[in-house]
């Protein structure tokens, strides 16, 4: 269990850490997001004791870092891949560290072997790609087999197969009871292996809650209807019906209507009672990826004149010349609006994942929860 | 985590890089060469010499004239034991290791002053013998008096060298910063100043001038330039530099973000 209570830090005139609060549980991969420069790392490090807190403390297992005994048996940590000394060879950094809390020397090599660098383990480690790095970094946190475990960034630099092995190792770690503290700026990634997630943005506190709460309470979700043949009567009156029934009706530029605020079967049922065929109903579910950069848009610390966040977002599709009949429902609007896009530029009524994000988004949810339609 | 433990770990940090090897290899081959290199040619050149000069004649301390040169190696490899931690940020892995730092910086600098006191020793010992050897007739018994003292302090000398450099680079936190300063003092300032009679009395009290009167035994006074100190004396002020370096390293390590 870590404890944060009122942790701030400044940097002279700069506050990177601003009356943070929060507490990460056994049991969970808690997720740590933020934008570069919100303060995750320096977070990590006033945990690990490795910079004084302004004000405010921080605790593991309700003692702060710097008393905790056994260091190493009680928390084991991945700040920074490259924070060793690259004339030392991998065992004997491991070896140097295991040490000092009267670790035998057989748990270096079986760590070693954890992490795949058996190969390596007398070589170097300047020589070490960013990967092989992290990859000691996560032997080193895996040493003393402690019960609180911290990784910076751990994917960063891994291949794909590396960042399978560490979202199972995540897993495994919160599932053997452990607390798991893991940040990172991949949201896909995250909304994978976390279970819980800790947002922040500019040093505040953004969000503290479960990973699919997030997403639901940061994402539009809506359903998409489409009336048969795209006949703008049935538009007309489908989209009377479901504001009338209390839904929030946009109109997307070829024809569909997205809905919010009404369930899928509520959704037909309103069709059905106005005489309505749909060609299309369907549940759209944004990502984690949406959800954070919509909760996280006005904190973003360091943005260049061309939006950083452009490759990240997608293409606005609503940004094409308005439909002509614009009177039946309002206009989708067009600022800050990170939804999906509607399905392909062919205008096909069926549904294929706009990006991957979504894909990763909806891979780790329940699909087709009518109950985040709203 | 006890005592002993971080030993061990510093112990191992230290063994398992290459530029301990180098630096405290170097110490060694420049002092005991240049020492020797020094007796060979007084030795030759004795009959020439002064009258004055020969009346003066150290025979201990010529066969340490190497160590002028050997202790940059030895400042280098205080300046890399402390300042890699921190060009590599192996510093942040130490210390999310060892939480207290007192036990950090203590074991580290308990594990690197002995194994510089053990080299200091070695090559001092070495030093001394091949130094006398190749001195001949004007060479001294390590029997005699103020002898082994100045063998022994020789050995000291580079144990406190390096604790000094390595306090001082606890303090600037940065190797170049370190070496920077160390080396324009020891090779440059001290000389210049200790060669001009106005400033000679404040270069007396700098380490490395005060601590090298430990490998004298014979008082320099046939030119008046006999500073206010014994061999002892002159080496209680190297140690209390390397004392306040020390402390202010601490002071440094305990307050600042690593």
């Amino acid at each position: 269990m870590i404890e944060a209570v009122g942790l701030t830090k400044r940097f002279g005139a700069k506050t990177a850490v601003d009356q943070l609060s929060f507490q990460v549980r056994p049991g969970h991969v808690t997720g740590f997001l933020g934008p570069n420069g919100s303060g995750k790392s320096t977070t990590m490090r006033m945990i690990l004791g490795l910079d004084q807190p302004t004000s405010g403390q921080v605790t593991i297992n309700g003692r702060p870092f710097r008393e905790l005994g056994n260091a190493q048996r009680n928390v084991g940590a991945l700040l920074d891949a490259k924070a060793v000394h690259g004339g030392r060879r991998a065992r004997t950094h491991l070896l140097s560290i295991a040490q000092l809390s009267g670790i035998p020397e057989k748990r270096v090599d079986e760590v070693l072997a954890v992490v795949g660098l058996q190969d390596v383990a007398r070589r170097r480690t300047k020589g070490f790609s960013l990967g092989m790095g992290q990859r000691l970094g996560i032997a080193t946190a895996l040493l003393g087999d402690p019960r609180v475990l911290l990784f910076d960034e751990p994917v960063n630099g891994l291949d794909p197969e590396g960042i399978l092995w560490v979202r199972n190792l995540m897993r495994q770690l919160a599932s053997e009871g452990r607390t798991v503290f893991v940040s990172s700026h991949l949201m896909s990634e995250m909304a994978l292996t976390a279970d819980h997630l800790i947002v922040i943005g500019r040093g505040r506190l953004l969000a503290d809650m479960g990973t699919q709460e997030f997403i639901a309470h940061n994402s539009a979700g809506f359903a998409r209807v489409r009336a048969a043949g795209n006949d703008q009567d049935g538009r007309k009156a489908l989209a009377a019906a479901l504001t009338a029934a209390g839904g929030r009706v946009l109109q997307e530029p070829d024809g569909a209507l997205r809905v919010t605020g009404l369930e899928l079967p509520h959704i037909s049922d309103l069709a059905h009672g106005v005489g309505v065929r749909l060609w299309e109903l369907s549940p759209h579910r944004a990502s984690l990826e949406e959800a954070y950069m919509r909760m996280t848009q006005s904190s973003v610390e360091y943005t260049s004149t061309e939006d950083p966040r452009a490759e990240l977002w997608e293409p606005d599709p609503l940004a094409l010349p308005a439909w002509e009949d614009g009177a039946a429902a309002p206009e989708v609007p067009q600022d800050g609006f990170f939804a999906p896009p509607p399905p392909g530029a062919g205008g096909k009524p069926f549904l294929m994942p706009g990006s991957a994000a979504e894909l990763a988004g909806t891979a780790g949810t329940a699909p087709n929860n009518p109950e985040d339609t709203r | 985590m006890s005592f002993p433990a971080v030993l061990r770990s510093e112990w191992t940090k230290i063994r398992t890089v290459a530029s301990t090897v180098w630096t405290l290899a170097a110490a060694a081959v420049v002092t005991v060469g240049m020492s020797a290199l020094l007796c060979v040619f007084l030795n030759s050149q004795f009959e020439n010499m002064p009258k004055e000069q020969q009346l003066a004649f150290d025979p201990t301390a010529s066969s340490f004239a190497g160590m002028s040169l050997g202790q940059a190696a030895v400042i280098v490899f205080g300046v890399l034991v402390v300042g890699t931690e921190y060009s590599t940020g192996m510093i942040r892995t130490s210390l999310a290791a060892v939480p207290r730092r007192g036990s950090f910086l203590a074991g580290k600098l308990l594990v690197a002053t002995a194994l510089a006191l053990a080299v200091g020793l070695v090559t001092s010992f070495v030093s001394f013998f091949t130094g006398q050897a190749l001195l001949g007739e004007h060479s001294i018994g390590i029997g005699e008096p103020n002898v082994l003292r100045a063998v022994f302090g020789a050995g000291l000398y580079m144990a406190v060298i390096a604790l000094f450099a390595m306090g001082l680079t606890m303090v600037l936190r940065s190797s170049m910063l370190a070496l920077g300063i160390l080396l324009p003092f020891v090779f440059l300032l001290s000389p210049i100043l200790g060669s001009v009679d106005a400033t000679q009395k404040v270069a007396y009290f700098f380490p490395n001038v005060a601590g090298s009167r430990i490998m004298q035994t014979v008082p320099a006074v046939l030119d008046g330039s006999e500073p206010p100190y014994g061999p002892w004396g002159g080496f209680g002020i190297m140690a209390a530099w390397a004392a306040l370096a020390v402390v202010a390293g601490y002071a440094v390590l305990r307050k600042r973000d690593a």
